[in-house]
């Protein structure tokens, strides 16, 4: 190895050779970034080209209307039911989601005993490998008909609140019932991310506070959560991004609401999110003209889960420029 | 990672009761309280992994129990459904599971040397605006909802070329979501392949893409399989795509370019609201038999990253 302190001879036959292997593979790396970036950039694209003609025959105002008539004239589609919908289950299914991350996050990186901590890891992870489909199957014909009970104290207790007015749906095809689903869905994102920024607390931050006598939870307290926070708000963000674009599980938990039903606010009513409003509708995708609409559907979600992983890459993006 | 911060933590634990650490320091008094809140704090920990493990058992237990007979018959891995009728017992789920297995290797196909070449560049040779900018866009297409992912195709494939709706469309809306998984776990274990063997290839006169090739895939290799097959247990239960772009049939269908396709997961979608029994059991069937696809590919890939993992 001393002789790498000496002077370098650079033998330039060698590089010169070489240097024609090298610019070719670093162009076909380059080019694959590159791909990556065309792949993200064509999809709103194609996305927006296709949505825009239908939204430039739409009769009704898209953002605020409720009505959605595709199929004749006049071109009526408005997403105020799905936008409330989609918000309505995917912030539930945070409300759920990211205190039992965070609370599973830390008991993986804290409180385990070293034998369990790795494989406790691996379960939660296990939670992602289950398809949407069977999470749906799941929700409807198992914890669905379990639903009915919570439902029911819920109306008791608060029924007042609009959010928690009783509506003529079964307890299994509530907005709830997705809630409850997308919240097991979203966990093990929640988690993973949380893990990974509680084990990267100082050490000697830990151990201060620990010298200066506080207790494990007081520790975590003061050290491991002011530290994670920024992970922890990042993870939860990704989970949204999840929890807003999840399709199959919500089309087949959510009942469908009539056209023209009544506005609720409700969480124990049916309706459709952006995503299983498509997926319902995968019939109709045999003619494109009958497709613009629920492409204009699609821009939106994906504007959606843009704009909250955006969030989420700068919030990330921010602690690292903090803690190095 | 995990296993050094818990050990560390534990070890800080078994320090922690010590007599004499309370009193005087910056804490207070250890009153009764505090100790209270610290035990309750570690019950509430616990709960909540206890609570999290609840539906996983659940779910498995369900499909287990509702599913599990039909995989143990010989015929559900001999025979497709077809000629078969929601009131007739039997069948089988071949001709899913091939429709489910060809579309996942087509989709890794196509998907693993962009993601992998893609990882390279940011690892080996990203600089500056251009690979933050690959990397920001990694992030956003993690993020992309398989329904967007199956419009996008269904714009290009169907509207945009006229082409029908085939089972290579879906391929390609599966690539979308599983370039970023490949991408990620190549990035870690190309960084996790120790700077020393790069710069001793390099200081032996070896060009850069030679020692990438030849020096730092073969140490991250292991790592990089790893991604892969969690990357194919992703797609292969992904559904939207196929909602929209892969219509399901009864027959054995192996055509990437014509005709329909079957897979598991528009098979469990054909049948799921079925109200007669045959039918409700091979839909449990087939959701047990894609869970348990994914699980082999999910314990492979583990087996894998955790015994071939560089030991730099």
């Amino acid at each position: 190895m001393t002789s790498l302190t000496g002077p370098v001879v650079v033998d330039h036959s060698l590089t010169g050779r070489s240097r024609l292997g090298d610019r070719l593979f670093g162009g076909v790396a380059r080019g694959a970034g590159l791909v990556v970036i065309a792949l993200v950039t064509l999809i709103a694209v194609f996305l927006m080209s296709q949505a825009l003609p239908a939204l430039a025959r739409n009769k009704v105002n898209f953002l605020t209307s409720t009505a959605w008539n595709v199929d004749g004239t006049p071109l009526q589609f408005g997403i105020a039911n799905l936008l409330w919908v989609t918000v309505l289950s995917s912030a539930i299914a945070m409300v759920i989601a990211v205190p039992f991350g965070v609370g599973v996050a830390l008991f993986i990186t804290q409180y385990a005993p070293r034998w369990l901590s790795r494989p406790a890891a691996t379960l939660v992870d296990l939670l992602a490998a289950v398809p949407s489909i069977v999470y749906g199957l799941w929700g409807l014909q198992v914890l669905g008909p379990h639903m009915h009970g919570v439902q029911t104290v819920l109306q008791q207790l608060f029924g007042w609140f609009p959010l928690f007015k009783s509506a003529a749906i079964d307890a299994g095809s509530t907005i709830l019932t997705v809630a409850v689903v997308l919240s097991i869905m979203v966990l093990p994102i929640v988690t993973a991310l949380s893990r990974e920024v509680f084990d990267q607390t100082p050490t000697s931050h830990k151990d201060a506070a620990l010298a200066l006598g506080a207790t494990r939870w007081e520790m975590i307290r003061t050290a491991v959560l002011p530290f994670g926070k920024p992970g922890v708000i990042s993870a939860s963000m990704l989970g949204l991004g999840r929890a807003l674009g999840e399709t199959v599980a919500v089309m087949i938990i959510l009942s469908t609401l009539a056209d023209g039903a009544t506005w609720s606010w409700s969480m124990f009513n049916g309706g459709e999110t952006f995503a299983s409003k498509i997926a319902n509708n995968a019939a109709e995708f045999d003619s494109p003209q009958k497709a613009g609409a629920f492409l204009a559907a699609g821009l939106v979600l994906f504007l959606l889960t843009f704009v909250v992983n955006a969030i989420a890459r700068i919030v990330i993006e921010r602690r690292k420029a903090f803690s190095e | 990672m995990s296993a050094i911060g818990a050990a560390s933590a534990s070890n800080l634990g078994t320090v922690l009761p010590g007599p004499g650490f309370g009193a005087g320091s910056g804490f207070g008094h250890r009153s009764r309280g505090r100790a209270l809140r610290n035990q309750l704090a570690r019950v509430v920990m616990w709960a909540a992994f206890g609570i999290a493990m609840l539906p996983l058992a659940w779910i498995l237990w369900s499909v287990v129990s509702k599913g599990g007979d039909m995989l143990l018959g010989s015929q559900w891995w001999t025979n497709s459904q077809r000629g078969i009728t929601n009131r007739v017992v039997g069948g089988g789920a071949v001709h899913a599971i091939q429709g489910t297995v060809i579309q996942g290797l087509v989709t890794a196909l196509i998907a693993v040397p962009i993601g992998v070449m893609t990882a390279i560049y940011l690892v080996e040779y990203g600089r500056g605006r251009l690979a933050k900018t690959v990397s920001f866009m990694v992030d956003i297409l993690t993020g992309i909802p398989s329904i967007v992912a199956a419009l996008f195709i269904y714009a290009v494939w169907v509207t945009a070329f006229g082409f029908q709706r085939v089972a290579f469309a879906v391929c390609l809306a599966l690539v979308l979501l599983m370039i970023p998984v490949v991408v990620r776990s190549t990035e870690e274990m190309l960084k996790l392949v120790p700077n020393e063997l790069r710069e001793a290839s390099l200081a032996l006169g070896v060009p850069k893409w030679k020692t990438v090739v030849r020096i730092v895939l073969p140490t991250a290799f292991s790592g990089i399989i790893t991604g892969v097959l969690l990357g194919m247990a992703r797609v292969m239960g992904e559904t939207a795509p196929l909602l929209i772009l892969g219509p399901y049939t009864k027959n054995i269908a192996t055509n990437l370019f014509g005709g329909l396709m079957p897979t598991l997961p528009t098979m469990i979608n054909q049948d799921r609201t079925e109200v007669l029994q045959p039918a409700l059991d091979r839909v449990w069937g087939a959701a047990a038999t894609l869970i348990l696809l994914i699980l082999l590919l999910n314990v492979a890939g583990r087996l894998i990253a955790y015994f071939g993992r560089p030991k730099g």
